[in-house]
């Protein structure tokens, strides 16, 4: 064959120039910001001092909306992997011909606007939204239940985004599941219940796992729903960061607060990339 | 039998977890065809009130102007580098070929806050003021690991034998690319545009970061709306969007199966 070896750094160019001119260098430039100094009049200072973090680590405010940004990552994930796996599980086992319209309609949120369907919780948790209203209305209640601006309405809000994420990827592992293994193990005396817990589950963990490492880094990160679904209380740590770079203009602290965040995300898919490997991820995202 | 139980309760599970993703749709849809003052319950009726007011809103009108330039765009050079990219992927061998390829994924993972603040702080640096142009490349590097993905995927069926096969008949470089790759990739191309448009017409967090009071998109719009509370104009906004959003690939779904049919 012709030898050809640049072309492949020919067609990979724009795309590698891209990802490293507006990500690659200004991720760094977070982290070089986050050792300047901001002076009294707002201007930034070139400095290399651990200010910055010391500050954040200073009192217990900082970091306690780091534990909190854990915290809720965990419980959506724990949320997820229940409301999840039986929708997975059932799109696998199901042999109703209405199949690939029932997945496609799981993901049709990710095409519905995530501002509208994250603004709609309100609609239903709201004192004069579906819930109370209808509560009210039929006497089982006599003034509004407060179900708005708490953890409980961010989590409704995070849980009706992450999803679909982690069905697709328990479904996607579920799917690469010989089905005659099932058989055998039915054949050699299982019950239902055995054959799911000796062989379907064990071989959808890589899913699961898969499934729980993107909902926790999404939650993570995230920054809608504790603003439009949460009160002062549930602030994460995205909050913070848009707090002190556009809303105070202190670069140089919202660098260190970033650094943090972007630091425990690598700490935790490095570790799950160690142990059980990163590709999985993306090889579901791809059936979409 | 206890197999049936357990799979009508597998059944009735599934169907609760629907009725949690579709309530919030379907709540906006109905509320906002609601003639009421303020957008919630109870329901007062049908009216087409809030729509027309909707038509009405000149800096909405606007924002979708923005949005819809703003997607267009990010879907044009997000999946002409993407599909370059993927066709480097799939079609050749060469050193550090996985890194590179979860390298350019790896956005997917990155909290967009973060891609925010980087873009942001490397303007700054840069002295250049907040733009549309930061948008557009804002948002590219926001779309491009899903157009890598999705294309990657449609193409691995493409044969590279096909190609060969018209260069030993005689194409040349160009009639090949014309007649075989162009059309073979089409549905491919289609995909990646759908997915960046809708990403970006769809993006709040990053965009929120980069956008200024002279090109809002719509979802900036929507936030900015939602700091008063929830207006009724905001539901049908969000109805208007829910139409849209559907509505855009069923249609591309559309023409490209008439497209391939026409060949």
């Amino acid at each position: 064959m012709r030898p050809k070896s640049w072309k492949p750094w020919a067609l990979l160019s724009p795309a590698l120039s891209a990802v490293f001119l507006l990500l690659v260098v200004p991720v760094c430039f977070i982290v070089v910001y986050s050792f300047w100094l901001r002076s009294p009049t707002g201007a930034d200072i070139v400095a290399f001092q651990f200010g910055n973090y010391t500050k954040f680590f200073a009192d217990f405010f900082y970091p306690s909306i780091l534990l909190r940004t854990i915290r809720v990552s965990l419980e959506s994930v724990v949320l997820c992997l229940v409301m999840g796996y039986i929708p997975a599980y059932f799109f696998y086992r199901s042999e109703t011909r209405f199949k690939a319209v029932l997945l496609l309609l799981i993901m049709l949120p990710f095409w519905i606007s995530f501002i509208i369907r994250t603004m709609s919780w309100i609609n239903i948790l709201g004192d004069t939204g579906l819930i109370n209203h209808y509560l009210i209305k039929f006497g089982f209640l006599s003034k509004p239940l407060g179900m708005l601006y708490n953890e409980g309405s961010v989590l409704m809000g995070l849980i009706q985004y992450l999803l679909p994420f982690m069905i697709l990827n328990i479904y996607v592992s579920l799917e690469g599941i010989d089905k005659s293994l099932l058989e055998a193990a039915r054949s050699m005396g299982c019950t239902e219940w055995q054959a799911f817990k000796e062989v379907t589950l064990p071989l959808s963990l890589p899913g699961v796992s898969a499934g729980c490492l993107l909902v926790f880094v999404l939650t993570a990160g995230t920054y809608l729903p504790p603003m439009i679904l949460g009160g002062p209380k549930n602030e994460m740590i995205a909050n913070m960061i848009f707090k002190r770079v556009i809303g105070t203009l202190d670069w140089p602290f919202g660098s260190a607060i970033s650094v943090i965040l972007l630091g425990l995300l690598l700490i935790i898919v490095w570790t799950y990339n160690r142990y059980l490997g990163i590709n999985q991820i993306f090889k579901s995202l791809q059936g979409e | 039998m206890p197999k049936v139980t357990g799979w009508s309760l597998i059944r009735i599970y599934t169907i609760l977890v629907y009725v949690f993703m579709f309530a919030p749709i379907v709540v906006v849809i109905v509320l906002s065809f609601n003639p009421q003052q303020f957008g919630s319950f109870p329901l007062k009726g049908f009216s087409l009130r809030w729509f027309v007011k909707l038509a009405q809103n000149e800096t909405i009108l606007i924002a979708f102007k923005n949005s819809l330039i703003l997607g267009s765009l990010t879907a044009v050079v997000s999946t002409a580098i993407g599909i370059m990219a993927s066709m480097a992927f799939v079609r050749y061998n060469f050193p550090g070929k996985n890194t590179l390829n979860t390298l350019l994924l790896a956005p997917i993972m990155i909290p967009e806050v973060i891609l925010g603040v980087a873009l942001l702080l490397f303007i700054r640096w840069l002295q250049q003021p907040k733009s549309f142009a930061l948008l557009v490349i804002g948002h590219v590097v926001l779309t491009l690991p899903y157009v890598l993905l999705i294309v990657q995927a449609r193409l691995g069926g493409i044969k590279k034998e096909y190609e060969e096969a018209a260069q030993s008949l005689g194409a040349n470089a160009l009639q090949t690319f014309k007649e075989v790759t162009l059309p073979l990739l089409t549905p491919a191309i289609l995909a990646g545009m759908l997915f960046s448009f809708t990403i970006s017409f769809d993006d709040i967090t990053a965009t929120l970061f980069w956008a200024t009071a002279q090109n809002q998109t719509v979802p900036v719009k929507i936030f900015g709306m939602l700091r008063n509370s929830i207006s009724p104009e905001i539901n049908a906004l969000g109805t208007v969007m829910i139409v849209l959003t559907i509505a855009t690939p069923l249609l591309a779904g559309y023409l490209s199966r008439k497209l391939s049919r026409d060949r």
